[in-house]
């Protein structure tokens, strides 16, 4: 393992050339573009053998990947924002193929009004196509997520394509040193991808066919049930990671100073940095304050939600995307862990913060702890700017 | 057990050009064949699960994707080495072609892949119950492009798919018919000897769409040639190559045949629009047979 300073997406890029993908196919999006750039300077360079297939749009980019994963190709796409949007039709489709896909989404606000900065409106906006998706909080973990994803896409009880998600600008953009894995260590954790079905002539399948009524109620149920025994699954390959790679990640959760903790605020990404570094600062005032980090939004681990809060007075979710009209995608699915249980949080407010690239700071933060009384919160907007409020079309 | 790669028992309509057109291409191409195929009658005729009809790898996605899947399926063959004895298919309605699907073909066209597209044209949106496309002719009554007071049916003519498809400088561009089914699969073989993209656009007759008698799916087809309305021709590196060259008939004698004409029999002012179109298409593929050429026929 070796210690580098490098930009996020470069070591995502590096880490994808060490899985060893044979088809990539991408169209650029910012803030995606230096990961395929990346990557395509790296096929040109001969340090990957690999096909990188420039296409027209992030929909048929997800349908080369489609194709070549069909054909029993390891394959690899990325994408951010409206490109997330453009291809949400082939990701249902290729969840429902039962292909084992990864792919990056550069998390980003979703237009109009465009923005190119980053939230997590895209990736959250397609909880329900199938894919798995896992956050990273840091360039560290989004390296290792991509392995840790391969490994559980392609495993035979598994076979459904998962979605790294890391903080477009935040996490693409910044540098970090990163500890990046050996070549050898890659091919012993991640061996090379054995299809359990692949388009063949030796062995014609059809698929993607016609399913009636009187069949395909099961082939949902399937991946409902494989969400299951990926909740169960991921724990173990982020512990063998762990043993490989020397990292302490529990797959679903990560709890920082929760057990004892008086108030606790739940988030998702590169935002639990900040949060952490809040939770330090403030401990270190004797404040009795946690962050719980969701590491895997689908599958929701709610049960391990409910172990690690069940007993914490004051709950804050940190929302970095909405669900227009109702609660706030996390807290609804939060407040969802607790409904009937004896043990619960007294109060479970919800906050929604960084849109389009609003910074959140450490006083961000303080607000939300300072916010977290006996007295819950619905919804409540971080940083808004009320002197915007009051503009009126005339 | 049926030696076709296509079999029967699929639950096409009786006299579907398009299941004929689909197993035509698929026997001329043999079993090294895995074809990616668009959303439409095709796939949802062959593929009712627990049962196919496909002897071939045979994959459906979505609607408009099929160029872009196979591009990933021949990367993946390049990648795995295996391109050189596998031939890749991407096939698809008119509507999948012409319409939703024309993005994904050109990005597929100009990228180079080795693949062969083949749109089977019957000229509306069939599997949703003949609804107009870019493919439907002129005056055509569909349920999107109705007769009414005032409108003849579908006001534009056919967008020139072919056309288009040349207009990407790819070495192969053919029209077939079922009606001509020799030539039909000559030109898949020919095709497929071909390095690089190729498309191909085949008349597909649709006894249900068209209103005509499943028992004439074959006639129609023909005369849809022997008219001029839909020529046959290829393009080889551009140029315009073999045409099956023809002694014209009446453009009414095709409109006669299917009901989705119907409308303009007594309108001798629209019929001399569409003789228009023929003509124009004769003049333009050079389509009709010399007079020496003809005798010695």
């Amino acid at each position: 393992m070796v210690k580098e300073f490098l930009e996020g997406s470069r070591a995502v890029a590096e880490v994808v050339k060490l899985i060893r993908p044979g088809v990539i196919s991408a169209y650029p999006i910012t803030p995606q573009t230096h990961i395929v750039e990346e990557l395509a300077q790296i096929v040109a360079d001969g340090h990957l053998n690999a096909q990188f297939v420039n296409v027209e749009s992030e929909h048929s980019a997800a349908s080369v990947v489609l194709g070549a994963v069909a054909t029993g190709v390891r394959s690899y796409t990325a994408t951010s924002s409206q490109g997330l949007l453009l291809m949400a039709e082939v990701l249902f489709n290729i969840a429902g193929l039962r292909l084992p896909l990864v792919m990056t989404c550069a998390n980003r606000s979703i237009s109009a009004p465009i923005n190119i900065w980053n939230d997590q409106q895209d990736s959250v906006s397609l909880r329900d196509c199938g894919f798995l998706q896992l956050f990273a909080e840091d360039i560290q973990e989004a390296v290792d997520l991509h392995l840790i994803a391969y490994k559980l896409a392609e495993d035979k009880a598994i076979m459904l394509p998962v979605m790294v998600c890391m903080d477009g600008f935040i996490l693409t953009h910044g540098i970090e040193t990163v500890q990046m894995p050996s070549q050898e260590q890659v091919d012993a954790f991640l061996p090379a991808y054995s299809p359990l079905f692949k388009l063949d002539p030796a062995n014609p399948l059809t698929l993607g066919p016609l399913v009636d009524p009187e069949y395909y109620m099961e082939t949902r149920y399937a991946i409902q049930e494989t969400m299951k025994e990926a909740l169960g699954l991921l724990p173990k390959i982020a512990a063998d990671f762990n043993k490989v790679f020397g990292r302490k990640y529990n797959g679903l959760i990560e709890k920082y100073q929760v057990d004892d903790a008086e108030r606790v605020i739940v988030a998702m990404g590169s935002v639990c940095g900040t949060i952490k570094d809040v939770v330090d600062e403030l401990r270190a005032k004797g404040k009795k304050v946690g962050l719980l980090k969701i590491a895997s939004y689908r599958p929701f681990p709610a049960q391990q939600i409910y172990e690690a809060l069940k007993n914490i007075p004051k709950v804050g979710i940190v929302d970095r995307a909405l669900s227009l009209g109702s609660c706030a995608p996390l807290v609804s699915e939060v407040k969802a862990a607790f409904f009937g249980k004896k043990n619960a949080p007294a109060a479970i407010s919800s906050f929604i913060l960084g849109l389009g690239g609003r910074d959140i700071t450490r006083d961000s933060i303080k607000e939300i702890f300072k916010l977290l009384t006996g007295k819950e919160k619905q919804g409540e907007f971080i940083d808004l700017k009320p002197e915007l409020l009051k503009e009126k079309y005339e | 057990m049926s030696n076709h790669l296509l079999t029967s028992g699929h639950t096409a309509c009786a006299g579907c050009g398009q299941s004929l057109g689909a197993r035509l291409v698929v026997d001329a191409a043999g079993p090294n064949t895995i074809i990616a195929n668009n959303t439409g009658c095709l796939e949802v005729f062959s593929t009712k699960y627990p049962e196919s009809a496909w002897g071939v790898p045979f994959i459906h996605s979505l609607f408009e994707n099929c160029a872009a899947v196979a591009s990933g399926v021949e990367a993946a063959l390049k990648y795995l080495g295996k391109k050189d004895t596998i031939n890749v298919i991407a096939q698809a309605g008119d509507g999948g072609t012409a319409d939703i699907g024309l993005q994904a073909i050109s990005g597929m066209l100009e990228r180079g892949h080795d693949i062969l597209y083949v749109c089977y044209d019957n000229e509306a949106y069939m599997n949703t119950g003949v609804q107009r496309s870019g493919l439907t002719p002129f005056d055509s009554n569909t349920t999107t492009s109705p007769v009414g007071s005032q409108s003849q049916g579908n006001p534009r003519p056919k967008k020139p798919m072919p056309e288009i498809a040349l207009a990407h400088g790819i070495a192969y561009v053919a029209t077939a018919s079922v009606g001509f089914p020799q030539d039909l699969q000559r030109k898949v073989k020919k095709a497929l000897a071909i390095k690089g993209p190729k498309y191909m656009q085949v008349h597909v007759p649709c006894p249900l769409g068209w209103r005509h008698e499943s028992s004439a799916t074959y006639q129609v087809a023909k005369l849809a040639v022997e008219t001029g309305l839909y020529p046959i021709f290829e393009y080889e590196n551009g140029v315009l190559g073999a045409v099956r060259q023809i002694q014209p008939k009446p453009a009414v004698e095709y409109l006669k045949t299917q009901a989705r004409f119907k409308h303009l029999l007594n309108n001798p002012e629209e019929i001399a629009k569409i003789q228009a179109i023929a003509d124009a298409n004769i003049q333009k593929y050079n389509l009709r047979l010399q007079a020496s050429a003809a005798a010695g026929s």
